[in-house]
C-alpha cells in the first residue's frame, strides 16, 4: 500500500485528573479512505477528532501528516489541510453573514487574505447557485439570505459545503447529520456520499446510525474505551452486519 | 436656526465615536470600555502637541495612532492575558487617566490662540457653526467610506466571521485574536481621532471629558438602529451617523425644556435606556397594531 496522509501513532491523550481518553490510538488514513467510526458515547470519538484537528494536545505519541509530525502545530494552521463538519448546525456558519458571503470565506480557506475586494462577482453566484443546488433542499434560492435564517438542514448543507468549497486533504465530519430529521438528515448523507465519492474525498465520520455506518464509506472504524477494536475496509466491510457490530458494544 | 446648524455639526464630529464603537459593540459583539480612556487620549494628544506648535493635522494624526496603541493594549490583555473583554477595557480606561495627565501636565490645557484644523482659511469664510459641519462631513464621509471598503476586503469580512461566529472562523483558517485586536486598534484610534477633534472644536482638553463617552456613541448606534430598523451593513452606517444627529437634537430639545448642561449625562442615559426598550415597549404596548389598527379601514 502506498504512504498514508496520515498517521497517528501510539496517541494518548488525558484530560481533567489523569482520565486517559485515548490509550495509544494508532491509525493509518490513506488518500480517498472514507472510514465511518462507531462507538459508544465516551469511547473517544471526539476526542480523537479534537486530536486530529488540533483542539486538544496530545500527551505521547505523533501524528503524522505525509510523514511529518504535526502534533504542535496550532489548529487555526491546520486547517490549510483540515476540514471540519460539526454536530451543531450552529457551529458551522456565520449566522449574520449570507450564505454566500459564507461560501466565499470559505474560499480563503488555506489562502492569506489580503486587502483585495472580497470579489462576490455575478459569475460567483451563478457558481455558487450549481454547487448549492446539488443539496436539494433549496439552498441555491437563497444565496442573499443571512445563514441564522435558514433551517438547520440548510445550514448544515453549507456546513458540508463550506468545509469542501476548498478540498481537504482530510474531511472531519463530527455527526454531521445527528441533529436533523430523519428526512433531512437521510438527504445530506445522500448529498455527502455523492461529494466524497465523486470527489475522492479522504474523510473521518462519526455517526450513531449503524445502517449509515454500514451503508456508506469503505472503511469502518469501531472505538471503545479510547482505543480501536475492530477495523475493516473493502469486501471485509461488506461483510459485516449490524449483529456483528453491536457485539463491540458491549462493554 | 443656528442652534440646530450647532447641533447637526455636534453630530457629524461625534458620529466618529459611532461608527467606530460599531466596529467593536455590533461587529465583534462586545462592549469595549476603553473609548473612555482612548477619547480623552486623543484629545491629550492632538491639544499637547498643537499648544507645542506642531501641525494640527499631524497632531490630529498622532492621536489616531496613540489611540490605536490603547486599544492594542486592551486586545492583549483580551486575547492573549485571557482577561475578560469589559475588565480590560476597564484597566486600559483607568491607566488612561495617569498617561493622559502625564501628557498634559495639567488637567485641563486651553487652546486659546493656537492655531487648529478649525482655523483653516477656507472655514473662515462660512457662516457661524457651519465650520464643525463641514469638517464634521468631511471626516465621517472618510472615515465612513474607507470602512465600507474594508469592510468589503477579504480581512474585512475574516474581522466580521470573527465576530459573528468565531469557532467557525477558526475552523477557515481565520485568526481570531488578531481580528479582534486589529478591530480594537481601528476602533480605539478612530475614537482617540474623534476625541482630537472634538477638543479642537471646544478649544480645550479635560482630563474628565472621557465620562460617559461610551454612552453617546452607544446612543447613535441605538438610535439609527431603533429608527430604520433592518439594514444592509452599509446602510447600518450610515445610520449610526443619522442616529448621532438625531441624538444631538434629542439633547436640544431636553435643553431647550430648562434643563442645564449639568444634566447631560443624566440626559444622555435616560436617552440610550429609552432607546433600547423602545423595542420592548412597543411589543408590550401594542403600538405596531394600534397604529395599524388607527390607519385601515373599520369592516
Amino acid at each position: 500500500m502506498t504512504e498514508p496522509v496520515f498517521s497517528l501513532k501510539d496517541i494518548i491523550v488525558t484530560v481533567g485528573d489523569n482520565v486517559q481518553i485515548l490509550k495509544s490510538l494508532s491509525l493509518d488514513i490513506y488518500d480517498g479512505d472514507f472510514i465511518t467510526v462507531l462507538g459508544t458515547n465516551g469511547a473517544g470519538k471526539s476526542t480523537l477528532f479534537n486530536t486530529i484537528a488540533g483542539n486538544l494536545a496530545i500527551d505521547s505519541g505523533q501524528l503524522l501528516h505525509h510523514g511529518h509530525n504535526i502534533a504542535h502545530e496550532s489548529a487555526v494552521a491546520r486547517t490549510n489541510y483540515i476540514a471540519r463538519v460539526f454536530q451543531d448546525p450552529k457551529m458551522g456558519t456565520a449566522p449574520r453573514m449570507t450564505v454566500a458571503e459564507n461560501l466565499l470565506l470559505a474560499e480563503n480557506r488555506g489562502r492569506k487574505r489580503t486587502l483585495r475586494s472580497r470579489g462576490l462577482t455575478k459569475e460567483k453566484l451563478t457558481e455558487y447557485a450549481q454547487i448549492t443546488q446539488v443539496m436539494g433542499n433549496n439552498l441555491d434560492t437563497r444565496l442573499n439570505t443571512a445563514t441564522g435564517n435558514l433551517s438547520g438542514g440548510q445550514r448544515q448543507a453549507l456546513s458540508f459545503l463550506m468545509a469542501t468549497r476548498v478540498k481537504p486533504e482530510l474531511l472531519l465530519l463530527d455527526e454531521h447529520t445527528a441533529a436533523l430529521d430523519p428526512k433531512t438528515s437521510e438527504q445530506l448523507m445522500l448529498a455527502t456520499n455523492q461529494q466524497v465519492t465523486q470527489n475522492k474525498l479522504t474523510a473521518l465520520m462519526i455517526t450513531h446510525n449503524l445502517t449509515d455506518a454500514l451503508k456508506y464509506g469503505n472503511r469502518l472504524l469501531i472505538l471503545n474505551a479510547g482505543n480501536i477494536v475492530l477495523d475493516v475496509r473493502g469486501d471485509d466491510k461488506v461483510a459485516l452486519d449490524e449483529a456483528q457490530i453491536l457485539k463491540y458494544f458491549i462493554v | 436656526m443656528s442652534i440646530i446648524v450647532s447641533s447637526i455639526g455636534q453630530g457629524l464630529l461625534w458620529a466618529v465615536l459611532g461608527v467606530a464603537l460599531f466596529l467593536t459593540f455590533r461587529i465583534l459583539n462586545f462592549p469595549d470600555m476603553t473609548v473612555e480612556g482612548s477619547f480623552p487620549l486623543g484629545a491629550a494628544t492632538a491639544v499637547t502637541m498643537i499648544s507645542h506648535g506642531i501641525n494640527p493635522y499631524l497632531a490630529t494624526l498622532t492621536a489616531l495612532i496613540i489611540g490605536s496603541i490603547a486599544g492594542l493594549v486592551t486586545g492583549l490583555l483580551y486575547t492573549k492575558g485571557k482577561i475578560p473583554i469589559l475588565l480590560a477595557g476597564i484597566l486600559v480606561m483607568t491607566a488612561a487617566l495617569s498617561i493622559n495627565l502625564r501628557i498634559m501636565g495639567s488637567a485641563n490645557i486651553s487652546l486659546l490662540n493656537q492655531k487648529s484644523i478649525f482655523s483653516s482659511p477656507i472655514l473662515q469664510h462660512l457662516p457661524k457653526n457651519f465650520d464643525s459641519v463641514f469638517v464634521g462631513f468631511i471626516i465621517i464621509t472618510i472615515i465612513t467610506l474607507s470602512l465600507m471598503f474594508f469592510l468589503q476586503t477579504e480581512i474585512g469580512q475574516a474581522f466580521i466571521a470573527t465576530g459573528d461566529n468565531a469557532n467557525m472562523a477558526q475552523s477557515i483558517g481565520i485568526k481570531t485574536d488578531r481580528m479582534t485586536i486589529m478591530g480594537l486598534m481601528l476602533s480605539n484610534g478612530l475614537i482617540a481621532l474623534g476625541g482630537a477633534v472634538i477638543a479642537q472644536n471646544n478649544g480645550y482638553a479635560d482630563i474628565n471629558m472621557g465620562i460617559g463617552i461610551i454612552v453617546i456613541a452607544l446612543a447613535s448606534i441605538i438610535i439609527g438602529e431603533v429608527a430604520f430598523g433592518d439594514l444592509s451593513l452599509n446602510g447600518r452606517l450610515v445610520a449610526v451617523i443619522v442616529g448621532s444627529i438625531l441624538y444631538r437634537l434629542v439633547l436640544l430639545a431636553v435643553l431647550s425644556l430648562g434643563f442645564s448642561t449639568n444634566d447631560l449625562n443624566l440626559i444622555s442615559a435616560i436617552v440610550l435606556a429609552v432607546a433600547m426598550m423602545l423595542p420592548q415597549l412597543r411589543k408590550a404596548l401594542k403600538f405596531d397594531t394600534v397604529i395599524k389598527k388607527g390607519v385601515t379601514k373599520h369592516d
